[in-house]
C-alpha cells in the first residue's frame, strides 16, 4: 500500500463505521420511539383483518407488492416497483461485497444485475420526472426530496458504471469490507468512480434514520395498517389511558 | 358571513377529472372561532394569550408521546402524492392545500422544526416553519376543511391518516383558546343537557309522544318510543337529530317499528339522549371518554342488558371502535350480544331469521341508491365480517326496496366520499366548503339518476341526511331525495303479526 492508498483506506474505513453506526443506533432509537409510543385507540382503516395473522398478511401485501399504492396511482405504483425491487436485487447482489463465500441467494440473483440496475435507474428517473411534470407532485415536492433523488441516482449511476464500463478490482473492494467486519484495515483500489459510489452509499446511510426513508420501518407501525379489527372482542387500553380511570373521573 | 360562490359543475364520473390547482382559493373559508363562553366549560382557555406558541409546542410534544399514529405519520411520509387528488374537498375547490399531503405538512412543518434534527439544523431544506400566527390562521382554517372521513388513508402506501393529524391539530388549538364555536358549543349541550341539538328531557318526552300519536294515525298499531324504561332489554342510543330532523325522525320511526314488531323491549335514555360524540372531532380523548360514559352510566342505571346505536357515522366509529376503551369493560351486559350493536346488524338479523316481515311494495316506485358514511366504511364494521358494514346496509335496503343499483366503484365502500359535511363542518358558515366538497358524490349520483332512474339515495348517518337535505338542491335534486335506511325499513315492515 502506498501512502495516499493507506490514508485514503483509512479515511473510508472510518466514514463507513460511522455511517453503520449512525444507521444502526438512529433506527434504533426510532424504531424504540416507534414501539414505545402508545397507541390508545383501535383505527385500522377498514375493512381490516380481524386476527394477528391477517394483518401480518396485510403488512406483507403493503410491504412486497405496495397494495394501498396499488389502489391509489398505477403509473407511480409501477416507477416505485421497478425502483425498490431492483434495489432489493442490487443489495442482495452486494452480498458478495461482505460474505466470504458467496450464498445461494447471492448467486441466484448474480444475473439480474444489469436488469436489477436499468430499473432502479428507470424507476428514479420517472419518479424524478412526475415531480417536475405533475402540478400537484411539484406542489408537495420540497428540495430534500429532489436531493434524495439525486442521491440514490448517483448511487445507481456509478454502480452501473463500475458493473457495465470501468470495472473496479472487486476483490480488492471485498477484501476491505470482509476487512471491516474483523477489524482489519485492507487497502480499497485506487478508483474515483468507487469512492463517489462509497461516499454516496455512507451519505445515504447517515441521512437515514433522519429522513423520509423512515419509511421503511414505520408502516410496521402504522396503526392504520398494523392492528386487528377486535375492538368489541377486546379492550384495548394503553398505560396512559388506564390511569385516567384509576383517577376515578 | 359566507360570500356567494359558484355551484361546482359535475363531470363524468368515469372520467376521474382531477382539477388544476388554485392555490388560495380557499383560504378564506373558516368556521367561527369559539367564544370563551365556548371554551371555558371544557376546561379550555376563552382566547388566545400571550405565550400561546411555547403552549402550542408543549402539547404538540405530549401528543407526540401518546399517539404513535401522530408520531409516525409525522416522519415516514415520503410525499408520493398518492393521496393528492383523493380528498373530496380537494377535488371540489382545487385548493392545493386541501390535498391530504399539503394539509398534513402545513402541521409536519411546525413538527420538523420543533421535534427534528433535519427541522433545527437546515429548516429551508425540509420545509420547517416556525410557529408563527399566519401558521396558525393556515392550521384553523385548513384543518377546518378536512372532515376526516380517511378516504386518503386508504391509499397511502403507509396508511398515513389525516384525520388523525387534523384531530391533533385541532386539540392544540383548543388548548391555546383557538377552540371551534360549532363543536365546542355542541360538547357543551351535551354535558348540560344530554344531547347535541340540546333538546331538554320533557321537550324529548313531548316529541315522542306526538310521534307515537302519529304512527298509530298512520299504520292503527300502538307502536311505542319508550323513554327512561328500567329493566328494558336494549338502550337505542341515537344522534338526536332523529328525535327531530327530517328525513332522520323517519328512520327513528323505522327503529320503533322494528323492535316493535320482534317484540323486543327497548327504551332510549334522557340521559344519553345523543349518540354523536364531538370529542372525535376535536381530538380530544379526555371529552370523548367523558361523553361516552353517559351511555356507561345510562346503561347501568336502566338495567338494561344490550346497547344498539341508531343510524350515525362517526359515532358508529366511537362506539364501534372506541366505546370498549373508553368507557367499557360491558361485563354487566348479555354476553350473547356484541357490544355496543348498530341498529342494521340488529335488523339485518331479524331479516335474515324472518323475525320480521317486510313487503317491498311499501317502497313502490323508488330507486334506490346507498351512500355509505366515511366513519362506517374506513372506520368500523358491522357483523362478523370485514366489509359487514357494506353488506348489511344493503341487505336491509335490498329486503325493502323494488330496486337497488350502486354508484360507480371508486366512490363506494371503502373508497366512498364524504358527503360534505362530516368532522365537524356542518355548520352554515361554512357552506361554501360543504357544497364544493359534495361534488364528487354528487357527480356519482347524478351518474345513475341519469343511467339507472335512481330517485332516492339512502343514508346511514344524521350528518350525511343533514348535509345532503342542505346541498341536494344546489345540484337540482330535491332535498327529499335522501332518505334514511330505517325509513325505507319503515315504510315496507309489516306490522301486527306479533299480537
Amino acid at each position: 500500500m502506498t501512502g495516499k492508498g493507506v490514508v485514503v483506506s483509512i479515511l473510508f474505513a472510518i466514514i463507513f463505521y460511522a455511517a453503520a453506526l449512525i444507521l444502526v443506533v438512529g433506527l434504533g432509537v426510532k424504531i424504540a420511539q416507534y414501539a414505545r409510543t402508545p397507541a390508545p385507540l383501535k383505527i385500522p382503516t377498514t375493512p381490516a383483518p380481524l386476527t394477528k395473522g391477517g394483518v401480518a398478511f396485510r403488512l406483507a401485501r403493503e410491504a412486497v407488492v405496495f397494495e394501498s399504492l396499488f389502489k391509489g396511482n398505477k403509473p407511480l405504483w409501477i416507477f416505485a416497483i421497478l425502483f425498490h425491487f431492483g434495489l432489493a436485487v442490487v443489495l442482495i447482489r452486494h452480498g458478495r461485497y461482505i460474505q466470504g463465500e458467496i450464498g445461494p441467494l447471492v448467486a441466484l440473483v448474480q444475473p439480474l444485475a444489469i436488469p436489477a440496475g436499468l430499473a432502479m435507474l428507470v424507476g428514479l428517473l420517472c419518479l424524478l420526472g412526475r415531480r417536475l411534470v405533475i402540478e400537484r407532485i411539484r406542489y408537495i415536492t420540497g428540495p430534500s426530496d429532489i436531493l434524495m433523488l439525486a442521491l440514490l441516482l448517483g448511487i445507481t449511476v456509478t454502480g452501473m458504471f463500475m458493473t457495465k464500463h470501468i470495472h473496479t478490482d472487486v476483490v480488492m473492494v471485498k477484501a476491505f469490507f470482509t476487512g471491516l467486519l474483523s477489524f482489519q484495515l485492507r487497502p480499497l483500489p485506487d478508483d474515483p468512480l468507487l469512492m463517489a459510489h462509497l461516499l454516496l452509499v455512507a451519505a445515504l446511510m447517515i441521512v437515514f434514520p433522519f429522513s423520509k426513508l423512515l419509511h421503511a420501518p414505520g408502516l410496521f407501525f402504522s396503526p392504520t395498517r398494523n392492528q386487528t379489527d377486535t375492538p368489541r372482542e377486546h379492550r384495548h387500553l394503553c398505560d396512559w389511558a388506564a390511569r385516567l380511570e384509576g383517577k376515578g373521573n | 358571513m359566507a360570500a356567494p360562490f359558484d355551484t361546482p359543475e359535475l363531470g363524468n364520473v368515469d372520467e376521474r377529472r382531477i382539477p388544476a390547482l388554485k392555490p388560495g382559493a380557499m383560504a378564506e373559508s373558516k368556521p367561527y372561532v369559539a367564544a370563551a363562553a365556548h371554551q371555558e366549560p371544557l376546561g379550555f382557555p376563552g382566547v388566545l394569550e400571550d405565550g400561546w406558541e411555547a403552549k402550542a409546542i408543549g402539547h404538540m410534544g405530549e401528543l407526540l408521546s401518546k399517539y404513535r399514529s401522530l408520531q409516525v405519520f409525522m416522519d415516514i411520509c415520503v410525499k408520493c402524492g398518492a393521496c393528492t387528488d383523493k380528498c373530496h374537498y380537494f377535488l371540489g375547490t382545487a385548493d392545493p392545500k386541501n390535498m391530504p399531503v399539503a394539509r398534513q405538512d402545513l402541521f409536519r412543518s411546525v413538527y420538523r422544526r420543533y421535534f427534528t434534527p433535519m427541522g433545527k439544523i437546515a429548516p429551508s431544506l425540509v420545509g420547517a416553519r416556525d410557529l408563527t400566527k399566519d401558521v396558525l390562521d393556515e392550521w384553523y382554517n385548513y384543518f377546518h376543511q378536512c372532515s376526516q372521513c380517511r378516504r386518503c388513508s386508504v391509499f397511502c402506501p403507509y396508511g398515513i391518516d389525516t384525520a388523525e393529524i387534523s384531530m391533533a391539530a385541532r386539540d392544540i388549538m383548543d388548548r391555546i383558546g383557538q377552540g371551534q364555536k360549532y363543536c365546542n358549543e355542541i360538547i357543551g349541550k351535551v354535558h348540560k343537557i344530554g344531547n347535541n341539538l340540546g333538546l331538554p328531557a320533557p321537550a324529548l318526552l313531548d316529541t315522542l309522544e306526538g310521534l307515537e300519536e302519529d304512527i298509530e294515525a298512520d299504520t292503527g298499531v300502538a307502536v311505542k318510543l319508550p323513554v327512561d324504561v328500567q329493566g328494558a332489554e336494549v338502550l337505542l342510543v341515537t344522534p338526536s337529530a332523529d328525535f327531530f330532523a327530517e328525513p332522520h325522525i323517519l328512520g327513528l320511526i323505522g327503529y320503533a317499528k322494528v323492535f316493535h314488531a320482534a317484540g323486543v323491549s327497548w327504551t332510549l335514555s334522557t340521559k344519553a339522549s345523543e349518540a354523536g360524540n364531538f370529542g372525535m372531532f376535536i381530538g380530544n380523548y379526555e371529552q370523548m371518554r367523558k361523553i361516552s360514559l353517559r351511555i356507561r352510566e345510562a346503561a347501568q342505571e336502566l338495567g338494561v342488558k344490550r346497547i344498539i346505536f341508531g343510524e350515525c357515522g362517526h359515532a358508529w366509529r366511537v362506539a364501534y371502535s372506541f366505546l370498549n376503551t373508553l368507557a367499557g369493560p360491558w361485563d354487566f351486559l348479555d354476553p350473547r350480544y356484541p357490544v355496543p350493536q348498530h341498529i342494521l346488524e340488529f335488523t339485518n338479523d331479524l331479516i335474515s331469521r324472518k323475525g320480521i316481515k317486510l313487503d317491498k311494495s311499501g317502497n313502490d316506485g323508488m330507486v334506490l341508491t346507498v351512500h355509505d358514511s366515511c366513519n362506517v366504511a374506513r372506520g368500523a364494521r358491522m357483523g362478523d365480517k370485514p366489509g359487514g358494514q357494506f353488506t348489511i346496509p344493503r341487505a336491509v335496503i335490498q329486503a325493502s326496496v323494488p330496486k337497488f343499483v350502486d354508484m360507480h366503484p371508486d366512490t363506494i365502500c371503502e373508497k366512498t366520499f364524504c358527503c360534505g359535511g362530516g368532522g365537524g363542518l356542518l355548520t352554515d358558515e361554512l357552506i361554501e366548503l360543504r357544497v364544493k366538497g359534495s361534488a364528487p358524490r354528487m357527480e356519482a349520483l347524478k351518474d345513475v339518476v341519469e343511467r339507472e332512474g335512481v330517485t332516492h339515495m339512502a343514508a346511514m348517518c344524521a350528518i350525511c341526511k343533514a348535509q345532503f337535505t342542505k346541498i341536494l338542491p344546489y345540484f337540482g335534486h330535491d332535498r327529499e331525495m335522501v332518505v334514511s335506511v330505517h325509513q325505507l325499513v319503515s315504510n315496507a315492515i309489516v306490522l301486527g303479526d306479533n299480537d
